[in-house]
């Protein structure tokens, strides 16, 4: 009970509810003492989450260093830390690993209860006629699935990174590491708000949000943006993170171009998370005060345009795109060579492809908004941006390719998902031309097409790299293996079921199936197809629920994990698994590329292991070749 | 763990710099969409109600608060305890009557150009986002001056006051970009 007591997460929420209920209670009786009807529900709410908040925050003990310091304490370095049992997952700690954990987790929660939303949803359009669910639930669940998944990428791609890239680089830790711990505690309440987002009514405008539907909507819309809002800033202090981590914390000898390129993907992805993140915040505010306040952004009457929105949201939310893809291209990038056995193909271009695709990805915004009546004459270079983004793109997939070509390939799990990955991120780019020519634009814009495209970069670019990553990373992380069998079966379920579920909406798409509605004319004769989709789906969803049975088993009786089982030769397999406190006790000294596979007298670095002189404990001193 | 950062060749300082440049760096991305919303949604318009007196007045406010600000921060470097905070002070004195004149163009603005209008939409937005930031700035310096009184500060550890100041300046210069959007531009 004790234990319980003392956890920061439970302290956290009962602060937090109780803080809800004091900016609530205020709020209305301000609003009574002014003659107003008591409950407002935009006001009363977005009141009590601002109450409500930080005194969570406060409860988790995000903020205690920082208040500790005003008061003349000294602030700990990172790696002062003393460290606790399993209590220190639920509490603010600065560790980089417990964080980089505690987001994979949060992010495969909201995973599930995000396909689950589209998995009812789903049901629903699989004949036509209206079945059992309302308009404006179905439009809930497919606003909330979509919404939800986006902020669970946010969070799987600020796992992977907190977890790889100190250990990747040879730090002790990231560079701000209570930083990192308010990051993460802030997604929480998130979280929170978008479940309860159902319950308070649900949104209808699809996870965009577009004005004037999103400035009438429900209360859950509110929900969403403020729990939106808080991920963003999540996003954008990570990204200072992860910038300042790579560029002033790495080993000794570590050089730009001797960086992993999973790290180099990083990089771009935290540029563009501190650049672009601010623009989608102040559009959904704007949403938000002209719920709360009546400002008049939005609304034509006031002065007010409703395509600022579209400018502002798809600045950020096109560049996000490359957000949620980037660190899983690098996976990908990292985990070919490791089981080709062979240096990875254009290392220089490779590494800078991520700039170009960060850059390029900066300039095509307005190619969402072809249909939305933007100005004619920005439709051309939009349209031509967005056709050069297939170059840095290019690069990487034929540098997966030739890496592979002619190397030992192994096909084991994490390749089996890469190889999946590269497949499924090749059909989302090519499918991506006529959504970025206008003339084809004008004509799937807003159907199956559109949403068939882009589940196949998000699952080519995010969900399978990911499913990679752990299947790579899991022995490093837990010190066990995950179960062979039971992730060749998730992996052949997955695929299967992922091109059954959506090669099909590209020629649903095309047909005539217009996106986010809940009910289609029997005469398009897309029933059957629709059928499909369905039970497509499900079957995806069977795979991840292999997964997660495999996830929960392997952490509790997989076979023990030696400290390299891959072979790999970057930083973090030449650790004890899973990794000391403080990652490396001296720092390593780094000698030359992490991908040097069959490059006799190649050397990555030398790392001092665990424990002084201590070969056996720490695994490989030096790393040899091959 | 001070020594394990220099056995690493860390250097502290430096990063916290890196980290505040590019909060910096971030939120001036924020300004410059609210810059942008401003034209895009008025262009140059602007109505005569506007109070140019109070608005010049309180942008020299702003800019005279800067100068304690960097007095101040020269003081900690050379631990002058004293005049660090005298000067600071003066600074947190400074943002409040700029505070305080916002304060007052909002009653105005609220009669002639009400949020629910056009202009008063963008003037409204982007002077409270100034004023938040101008409130943040002042917690900052208030913070360190907190700070001072349990800690020393002088050559080689006064990176906090430079941070605060830092931030202070920042919000400063937002203000040069706001000032002539708002009140200047026609």
């Amino acid at each position: 009970m004790r234990t319980l007591l003392s956890l920061g997460l439970l302290k956290g929420v009962i602060a937090g509810l109780a803080g809800t209920a004091v900016g609530m209670a205020l709020t209305m009786v301000v609003r009574s003492a002014l003659g107003y009807p008591a409950w407002q529900p935009d006001q009363v709410t977005l009141a009590g989450t601002l109450v409500g908040i930080p005194a969570y925050l406060a409860g988790v003990g995000a903020f205690s260093a920082w208040w500790g310091w005003v008061l003349g304490k000294g602030i700990e370095e990172p790696g002062g830390h003393h460290f606790w049992g399993w209590t220190r997952y639920f509490g603010a700690d600065p560790n980089h690993k417990v964080i980089g954990i505690q987001y994979m987790a949060t992010s495969l929660v909201v995973i599930a209860v995000a396909g689950i939303y589209q998995l009812i949803a789903r049901l629903e359009t699989s004949q036509p006629g209206l079945q059992f669910l309302s308009p404006d639930t179905y439009n809930s669940l497919m606003s909330l699935h979509g919404i939800m998944m986006l902020g669970a990428v946010l969070l799987g791609v600020s796992g992977m990174i907190n977890y790889l890239v100190p250990l990747m680089i040879g730090a002790r830790d990231m560079a701000f590491p209570r930083l990192n711990a308010f990051s993460y505690w802030i997604t929480v309440p998130a979280v929170f708000l978008l479940l309860f987002a159902l319950p308070a009514g649900g949104f209808d405008t699809g996870w965009t949000g577009y004005p004037p539907l999103s400035t009438k909507a429900p209360l859950g819309m509110q929900l969403m943006i403020l729990a939106f809002y808080l991920v963003g800033w999540s996003s954008i202090l990570g990204g200072v993170n992860f910038l300042a981590t790579i560029m002033k914390m790495r080993a000794p000898g570590m050089g730009l171009f001797r960086m992993p390129i999973f790290v180099w993907t990083a990089l771009a992805t935290a540029f563009l998370q501190i650049v672009f993140t601010q623009f989608v915040g102040i559009a959904f505010l704007m949403v938000l005060l002209q719920r709360v306040l009546g400002l008049g952004f939005f609304d034509p009457a006031k002065g007010g345009n409703v395509l600022l929105f579209q400018h502002l949201f798809w600045l950020y939310s096109h560049p996000a795109v490359y957000i949620f893809v980037l660190p899983g291209l690098g996976v990908i990038s990292e985990i070919v060579p490791v089981f080709s056995r062979k240096p990875l193909f254009g290392y220089r271009l490779v590494a800078l492809s991520s700039f170009g695709i960060a850059l390029q990805g900066a300039i095509v915004w307005g190619h969402h908004m072809f249909t939305a009546g933007i100005e004619e004459w920005l439709r051309i270079p939009f349209m031509v941006t967005t056709m050069l983004v297939a170059v840095p793109t290019g690069v990487k997939i034929f540098s997966w390719l030739a890496t592979m070509w002619h190397g030992k390939i192994s096909l084991d799990t994490p390749m089996l998902f890469a190889l999946t990955a590269i497949a499924v991120f090749l059909v989302g780019g090519l499918t991506g031309i006529p959504n970025g020519i206008v003339p084809t634009d004008l004509y799937i814009h807003d159907t199956y097409w559109v949403v068939a495209h882009f589940h196949h970069t998000l699952f080519g670019g995010f969900v399978f790299p990911a499913m990679a990553a752990i299947y790579f990373w899991f022995p490093k992380v837990t010190g066990r293996l995950l179960n062979r069998g039971l992730g060749k079966l998730h992996w052949a379920l997955m695929t299967v079921g992922f091109f059954v579920t959506y090669e099909p909406m590209f020629w649903l798409g095309l047909n005539g199936m217009r996106r986010r509605i809940a009910d289609y004319d029997p005469a398009l004769g897309l029933g059957p197809m629709n059928t499909v989709v369905s039970v497509a789906a499900y079957v995806i969803a069977l795979s991840m629920l292999v997964f997660f049975v495999n996830l929960v088993a392997s952490a509790w009786r997989g076979t023990r994990a030696p400290a390299n089982p891959w072979r790999s030769r970057t930083l973090e397999w030449q650790l004890s698994s899973p990794p000391p406190e403080h990652n490396f006790p001296t720092p390593p000294q780094v000698l030359g590329s992490p991908y040097g596979f069959g490059i006799p007298g190649s050397v990555h670095a030398v790392v001092t292991p665990a424990g002084g002189a201590g070969e056996e404990k720490g695994g490989l001193g030096r790393v040899s070749s091959g | 763990m001070a020594a394990a950062a220099k056995t690493r060749g860390e250097d502290r300082v430096a990063i916290y710099r890196l980290g505040l440049w590019l909060f910096m760096g971030s939120e001036s991305f924020l300004f410059l969409a609210l810059l942008f919303s401003r034209f895009y949604l008025q262009g140059v318009q602007r109505p005569a109600e506007l109070n140019q007196p109070l608005g010049l007045v309180i942008s020299i406010v702003l800019l005279l608060s800067s100068l304690s600000a960097y007095r101040g921060e020269t003081c900690a470097v050379y631990g002058d305890q004293a005049g660090f905070r005298r000067n600071i002070l003066v600074t947190i004195g400074l943002g409040f009557l700029f505070l305080v004149g916002v304060g007052i163009e909002w009653s105005e603005g609220f009669h002639f150009f009400p949020p629910s209008t056009g202009f008063g939409t963008v003037f409204f937005t982007l002077t409270g986002f100034h004023a938040f930031h101008v409130l943040t700035g002042v917690l900052a310096l208030a913070a360190v001056l907190v700070r001072g009184r349990k800690v020393q500060y002088g050559p080689g550890s006064y990176w906090a006051v430079e941070g605060a100041v830092k931030y202070w300046h920042f919000v400063d210069v937002a203000w040069v970009f706001i000032y002539p959007t708002l009140y200047l531009v026609s």
